[in-house]
C-alpha cells in the first residue's frame, strides 16, 4: 500500500496533492482528480433554500474531521473478508476497506478469455486507459450534488471496472463489498460498468460500515454504460454505518434496446442522499428503477432521480418504497424528461411512503417535463399508514402489533424486493431490513 | 363444569348506534352453536366485538373464556388466549405469503426464542391442504389477495385447522360458497369438532347447518338472543321465515 498516514483532512489541498502524487498514477487521471479539486473548491455548499436541495436539511451537512483512513490491518482485513462473502458463487469478488482494495477478484480463465475485465479501479487506470478516459465520470448531469461529486472526483481512487464485451453473458454475478472501518474514514467508491452490445450481467454493490454506528463519509459513484440489445441488473445495498453521511451519484446510460434493472437499497447512514439518473440513448431501451429504504430514528434519505427519454420508443420505469420508523425522513423528488425526439415514450414514476411513527414525515416531490407530444408518462405518489383493518386480521390470528407491522411493512416493500432476480442476494437483503426493523 | 365461552350482558355500540342489547350466550367447549338472525341484527359486530376491534365500544357486560375475562385484551392476546374468528370479508395482504403469515401466527404462540420446526410446519400446513382441497402452490400466494370468495374461506379453515383454538366464531362463512365449496369448507370445519373446540357459527341462512349440524341454534335479533333450540329450530325458522321470529317478539 502506498498511501500514506495522514492526520490532514479531505479539505486540505497539501493531503489531496499528495496522496495524487502518491498513487503513481497517470497523469491524465492525475489531471481528472486535480479538476475534480479546483471545481469542488469553487462550488458552494448546498442550502435548502435550493429547489434541489428542497426538505433537506442542509443544517447538519458537514464535510468537517473526515479523513482518508491508512491501510486497515492484517487482522482487520481477515475479520471484514470473512463477513464479504455474501454470495456463495460470485462471478468475482472485489473487497475495499476504508478505500483500500483487499482483494482483487480472480476471474474464471473462461470469462478472463472472453474478454471479460473486473478489477480494482487503480489497476484499471494503468490497464485499459483509453476505455476509462472515455467513460470516467464524463456525465455532465448535475441534480444538486455536484460539490460532493467534485470530491469524490478529487479523491478518486477505490472503486472498480467492470467490463462485460459484445455478446458475452456471464450468469453469475460480479460482488463488489466496500466498508468503512476507521473512524472518521472518508471513502470514495467509484464503480464503473460497461456492458457492450448484446453482453448481460448482474452486479451486486454492497456498502458497510464495519461497526453498526461507523461514523465515517462516503461519496460514491456509479456510472453504467450498455451498448445495444444488452441487459443489465444492478442491485447497490447502502449500509454505512448509523453515524455516516453517503453522497451517492449513479448514472445509467441505456442503448438501443438495452434492458436495465436498476435497483437502489437504503439501509444505513445518518442521512443519505441518492442521485439517480438514467438517460435512454438509443430507442427501445427499457430501464426500471426501484428504491427499497426503511428508515428508523434519526435517519433522512433524500432520493432525488431523474429519467431522460432522449431517444424514441424507449420506456422506463420507477417504483420507490419507503417505510418510515421513528423520527425519520424521507425526500423523494423526482423528474421524467422526454426530449422532443423521444416520441413513442412510455415513462412511469411512482413513489409509495409507508408511515408507521407519528414523528416520521415523507416528502414526494413528482415532475414532469415533456417536450414531445406521442408520449405515455404518468407518475403519483402515496403516503399512507399500515390499514388498521389488516392489522387487526392479523393481531385476530394471535400476531403481536409490533410483529404485524413488521410482516405488513416486509409486505408492502416485497413488490420492490422481489425484483432482486438473484435469490441469495434477494435473502441477505430481506434478512438486512428484518434485522434493521428488529433494532428499532 | 365444562369449560365455555360466557358471554354475560353484553351492551356495545358503534358511533352512538346501539348494537348489542344485553346480549347473552355461553357456548360449551365440544359444542356447535348457531347464532341465526336477518342482516344488521349485529351477528358481525358480536364476531368482532369477541375478537376485539377496536372500533366498538363496549358500554357494559363481560365475556369468559375458560373463566378468564377477555373483554377490552388486546386482539392478539384474546386470539393466544384460543379465541379464532374466521372472518366474513377477510383483509388481502398483499406481500406477506400464506406461508409467512401462518408461520407467523404460530411463533407467535411459542415461548420467546423457541425454535421453530419448520419442517414439521410444512408437513402439517400440506396435510390441512390436502384436506381442504387447496393447491400447495397457495402457500407462496400472498395472503386473501387476488382469491376468489371460495379461496378466501378455505383459506379462513385452514388457518383455524393450524391454530387449533378452544373456540372458533365463525362469520357468515357460507357468504359467497358455490355448493362445492360450501362442502369442502363444513368438512374442514367438521373435521375440527370434538370436545376440544366450541364452535359459534354465525349465518344468517339454514344451508349451512346442513352441512355443519349443531347442538343447539340461536335466533338473534336486535342485538340479543330471543330464542334457542335444538337444530330443528333452524329448520322451522326456514320454514317460517324472519316475520316469524318479529311476529314472536310482538306477541310475547
Amino acid at each position: 500500500m502506498n498511501t500514506p498516514t495522514t492526520t490532514l483532512g479531505i479539505l486540505d489541498a497539501p493531503a489531496q496533492t499528495r496522496e495524487t502524487q502518491l498513487f503513481h498514477s497517470a497523469d491524465w487521471f492525475a489531471h481528472l482528480r486535480q479538476q475534480g479539486w479546483q471545481r469542488f473548491q469553487t462550488l458552494p455548499m448546498p442550502t435548502r433554500e435550493q429547489e434541489k436541495w428542497r426538505f433537506s436539511d442542509t443544517r447538519t451537512l458537514s464535510l468537517e474531521g473526515y479523513a482518508p483512513a491508512p491501510a486497515p490491518s492484517e487482522a482487520d482485513v481477515a475479520k471484514l473478508l470473512q463477513r464479504s462473502q455474501l454470495i456463495s458463487h460470485p462471478a468475482g469478488l472485489m473487497v475495499h476497506i476504508d478505500g483500500h482494495c483487499v482483494l482483487e477478484p480472480q476471474l474464471s480463465p473462461e470469462l478472463a478469455k472472453q474478454g471479460v475485465i473486473f478489477e480494482s479501479l487503480e489497476k484499471a487506470v494503468k490497464h485499459h486507459p483509453a476505455l476509462l478516459k472515455q467513460h470516467l465520470l464524463q456525465h455532465p448531469v448535475n441534480l444538486g450534488g455536484d460539490k460532493f461529486q467534485a470530491l469524490h472526483q478529487a479523491w478518486l481512487r477505490s472503486g472498480y471496472f467492470l467490463y462485460i464485451p459484445t455478446g458475452v453473458h456471464v450468469a453469475q454475478p460480479f460482488v463488489s463489498v466496500q466498508w468503512t472501518l476507521a473512524e472518521n474514514s472518508a471513502v470514495f467508491p467509484h464503480a464503473l460498468v460497461i456492458a457492450d452490445d448484446r453482453a448481460q450481467g448482474q452486479v451486486l454493490d454492497f456498502h458497510f460500515g464495519a461497526q453498526l454506528d461507523s461514523r465515517a463519509l462516503a461519496i460514491s459513484c456509479c456510472d453504467v454504460h450498455t451498448g445495444q440489445e444488452a441487459k443489465l441488473e444492478r442491485l447497490s445495498v447502502q449500509g454505512w454505518g448509523q453515524q455516516t453521511q453517503s453522497f451517492q451519484v449513479d448514472n445509467t446510460c441505456g442503448g438501443r434496446g438495452a434492458k436495465i434493472v436498476a435497483i437502489n437499497a437504503a439501509l444505513g447512514a445518518r442521512r443519505a442522499r441518492l442521485e439517480n439518473t438514467v438517460r435512454l440513448e438509443g430507442p427501445e431501451a427499457n430501464v426500471n428503477l426501484y428504491g427499497i429504504t426503511v428508515a428508523t430514528d434519526g435517519q433522512e434519505y433524500d432520493q432525488r432521480t431523474l429519467q431522460i427519454h432522449a431517444a424514441p420508443h424507449t420506456k422506463s420505469d420507477l417504483l420507490f418504497k419507503n417505510a418510515l420508523l421513528g423520527k425519520s425522513r424521507t425526500i423523494f423528488s423526482g423528474l421524467i424528461k422526454v426530449e422532443p425526439d423521444a416520441q413513442r415514450t412510455d415513462a412511469y414514476q411512482t413513489n409509495r411512503n409507508l408511515i408507521l411513527s407519528p414523528e416520521a414525515e415523507a416528502d414526494s416531490l413528482p415532475g414532469l417535463e415533456i417536450e414531445a407530444n406521442d408520449v405515455k408518462c404518468s407518475h403519483g405518489a402515496t403516503t399512507g399508514q399500515v390499514s388498521p383493518e389488516e392489522l387487526f386480521y392479523l393481531q385476530a390470528r394471535g400476531i403481536p402489533l409490533k410483529v404485524a407491522q413488521e410482516l405488513l411493512t416486509q409486505g408492502f416493500l416485497e413488490e420492490v424486493l422481489s425484483k432482486v432476480s438473484h435469490p441469495e442476494a434477494c435473502d441477505l437483503l430481506r434478512t438486512l431490513m428484518q434485522e434493521k426493523f428488529h433494532r428499532s | 363444569m365444562t369449560p365455555s365461552l360466557e358471554i354475560k350482558n353484553l351492551n356495545a355500540s358503534i358511533g352512538e348506534r346501539a348494537i348489542l342489547k344485553n346480549f347473552s350466550l355461553t357456548i360449551p367447549r365440544g359444542e356447535v352453536h348457531a347464532i341465526m338472525g336477518p342482516n344488521g341484527t349485529g351477528k358481525s359486530t358480536l364476531a368482532k366485538i369477541l375478537a376485539g376491534h377496536p372500533d366498538y365500544t363496549v358500554q357494559s357486560g363481560e365475556v369468559f373464556l375458560d373463566g378468564e375475562q377477555i373483554l377490552g385484551l388486546e386482539p392478539d392476546v384474546i386470539a393466544r388466549q384460543g379465541l379464532f374468528l374466521a372472518f366474513q370479508y377477510p383483509s388481502e395482504i398483499p406481500g406477506v405469503t400464506i406461508a409467512n403469515f401462518i408461520r407467523a401466527a404460530l411463533v407467535a404462540r411459542q415461548a420467546k426464542g423457541a425454535p421453530f420446526d419448520a419442517k414439521a410446519y410444512y408437513a402439517q400446513l400440506y396435510a390441512k391442504m390436502d384436506e381442504l382441497k387447496m393447491d400447495r402452490k397457495f402457500t407462496s400466494r400472498f395472503v386473501n389477495e387476488g382469491f376468489s370468495g371460495g379461496e378466501k374461506k378455505r383459506c379462513e379453515i385452514l388457518q383455524l385447522a393450524m391454530l387449533k383454538p378452544k373456540y372458533a366464531v365463525l362469520d357468515e362463512t357460507d357468504s359467497g360458497l358455490d355448493i362445492d365449496a360450501l362442502r369442502i369448507v363444513s368438512e374442514g370445519v367438521n373435521r375440527l369438532r370434538g370436545p376440544d373446540t366450541g364452535f359459534g357459527v354465525i349465518t344468517h341462512y339454514q344451508r349451512l347447518l346442513e352441512y355443519i349440524v349443531p347442538d343447539r341454534v340461536h335466533i338473534m335479533w336486535d342485538g340479543r338472543i330471543v330464542h334457542s333450540g335444538g337444530k330443528e329450530l333452524a329448520l322451522e325458522l326456514e320454514a317460517k321465515g324472519y316475520d316469524w321470529v318479529k311476529q314472536e317478539l310482538a306477541t310475547h
